[in-house]
């Protein structure tokens, strides 16, 4: 269980961003709401990362998986939010499992490549098969319930959606299972020798982080209200791996700010100058160069210096 | 005495170099068995052929009758075999206490359970396994910064949580002080004793071997060419050319 001091951090937490829509911003709502799912989307890749240590290049495959499911089975098939949401959810864990079944067969790099590969394979479906997913002018127009259309009703939506699902990431990266995906991060060789399967339960890590990310994908269908084939690319890939590197992938809160950060900058950039991919490639210079353990990584060592001194 | 593991006709070569050449080996159940030989005898690939992590090309293995040859090292461990690596095999960024928690964990198979924290499960018997191996004090340090004759003892510890009936110990004192090989080896011997233990390890140092070993077997360019009782493997004339002549020597 988590102690009373992160619950209480959490409820804390939760309970501002539920006052943000009485400040009467639109903007803020609707920017808060995209950093939500993107915490989500994040944290569910930093299971496969910092967990289990092994980096895919393709999550965007299973967050786009979510979103057209979602979108298809609400728009196409008039399927009620109720059974839509779970349906698309399981789909995306369905698929990350049997592309994960592939994947761990390889490690480190050549595991990365062949996410990589699945995931623009996504993105050729998405872009072919034009009667469902409706290619590349994207599936416009989803059909979302009509109390979900209000923006500030979308927001808490979102806000309960994402604080369960990140709650659910909670207990299952703390669990028996999470520390031991840890020790397969840490050495697989000597996890395999204590009598652990690491390629199976790097399996069940790829599924999970499948599931959660394609969770994260059906939420931003809906707030869009339409998806796009960007949004299978190995661009949006590479912007939420960038999310989590960035927040820092040795703690569980770390994507959550990576996301926050990220998006954040993003969008503020845009205001200022359309030269964004290079402010982004200065970020990812900084972490790498200085940030290697990400902002949290940074918090943590001024925190240790200030207790010394 | 019975034959725990027996060993016939093992072959191993890589990319034409021959490191394991037709061993045949038998360890009885409950005796403390060196296996010496100068580095690059093929001590740890030994030891990998009989763990699985190496499958040999020829020959076979077999533990309490149980052939082990083409199972993974994860089932091979289920069956009751620990070991330890000769370069330090931890989890460096993990706490002491979890090095050993994890462990245990995978030994009950509670490795699938979503839901129970990891951190809450085993703590009796994590403590217990580092008072053995007096690691108590350094529980909650992070592993990659302990001494490193102390992260051998937390290696010791991470494979006598799988509560094995032999253990394998790759060269325990490697890169060990004098004084540190001396408590290890004690700490070895009193654990082996009290849990009835079968022990085979690798070792280059030889006064380690003749105070822990009741049998030792000569390892040499892949080839076993001794095996019996210490003193009668340091009075062979093979032995002594071959090896103990190396370090009078050197």
């Amino acid at each position: 269980m988590p102690s009373h001091r992160q619950l209480i951090a959490s409820a804390i937490v939760v309970l501002l961003l539920a006052l943000i829509p009485l400040a009467g911003s639109r903007y803020a709502v609707d920017l808060t709401t995209e950093v939500l799912i993107y915490a989500l989307f994040a944290l569910s890749l930093n299971v496969l990362i910092g967990f289990t240590g092994n980096i895919s290049f393709g999550h965007a495959a299973y967050f786009a998986i979510g979103g057209y499911a979602c979108a298809i089975l609400l728009t196409t098939y008039g399927w009620p939010l109720a059974l839509a949401l779970p349906a698309a959810v399981v789909l995306a864990g369905l698929v990350a499992a049997v592309v994960g079944f592939f994947c761990v067969r390889l490690t480190q790099i050549y595991f990365a490549m062949l996410t990589l590969a699945f995931a623009m394979l996504v993105w050729g479906i998405a872009f072919k098969w034009k009667e469902v997913t409706g290619g590349d002018d994207g599936l416009t127009g989803i059909k979302v319930p009509a109390m979900l259309t209000n923006h500030v009703n979308y927001f808490y939506f979102t806000l309960a959606v994402v604080s369960a699902g990140i709650a659910a990431l909670w207990v299952i990266c703390h669990s028996a299972f999470g520390l031991t995906l840890v020790a397969i991060r840490e050495n697989s060789v000597r996890a395999g020798f204590i009598g652990v399967d690491t390629r199976r339960m790097r399996w069940a890590a790829f599924t999970v982080a499948g599931t959660f990310g394609g969770l994260a994908g059906a939420l931003f269908g809906m707030y869009h209200r339409g998806m796009y084939i960007e949004n299978a690319f190995w661009t949006e890939s590479a912007n939420v791996l960038i999310m989590v590197l960035l927040g820092g992938i040795y703690s569980f809160v770390g994507p959550i700010i990576g996301a926050a950060v990220l998006h954040l900058l993003q969008v503020f950039t845009n205001q200022y100058t359309p030269y964004w991919p290079t402010v982004l490639g200065l970020i990812l210079l900084v972490i790498v160069m200085v940030l290697p353990d990400g902002l949290i990584g940074l918090a943590r060592r001024v925190k240790a210096r200030g207790g010394r001194s | 005495m019975t034959t725990m593991l027996s060993i016939g006709g093992l072959w191993k070569s890589f990319a034409g170099f021959v490191a394991t050449r037709d061993v045949s080996f038998e360890l009885l159940t409950g005796e403390n068995h060196a296996i010496i030989g100068p580095n690059g005898a093929g001590k740890t690939t030994f030891f990998n052929l009989i763990t699985g992590h190496l499958r040999p090309d020829k020959g076979n293995v077999s533990f309490e009758g149980r052939d082990l040859v083409g199972l993974p090292p994860q089932k091979i461990v289920r069956l009751g075999i620990a070991r330890s690596f000769q370069r330090i095999n931890i989890y460096p960024r993990l706490t002491v206490f979890e090095n050993v928690q994890v462990a245990l964990i995978a030994h009950e198979g509670q490795q699938w359970n979503l839901f129970r924290p990891g951190r809450s499960l085993h703590r009796e018997g994590t403590q217990e396994l580092l008072e053995l191996v007096g690691l108590a004090p350094e529980a909650l340090e992070t592993a990659g910064e302990l001494s490193y004759g102390k992260q051998k003892q937390l290696e010791l510890a991470i494979a006598l949580a799988s509560q094995p009936r032999l253990l394998l110990l790759d060269e325990p004192t490697a890169g060990m002080s004098p004084q540190e090989t001396g408590e290890t080896i004690a700490s070895v011997r009193d654990i082996v004793k009290a849990r009835g233990l079968t022990l085979l390890f690798t070792e280059h140092d030889m006064s380690v071997v003749f105070g822990i070993a009741e049998r030792i077997s000569v390892l040499h360019h892949g080839e076993i060419i001794a095996s019996g009782a210490p003193d009668a493997v340091r009075n062979d004339p093979e032995v002594k050319r071959v090896y103990l002549g190396e370090h009078a020597h050197g």
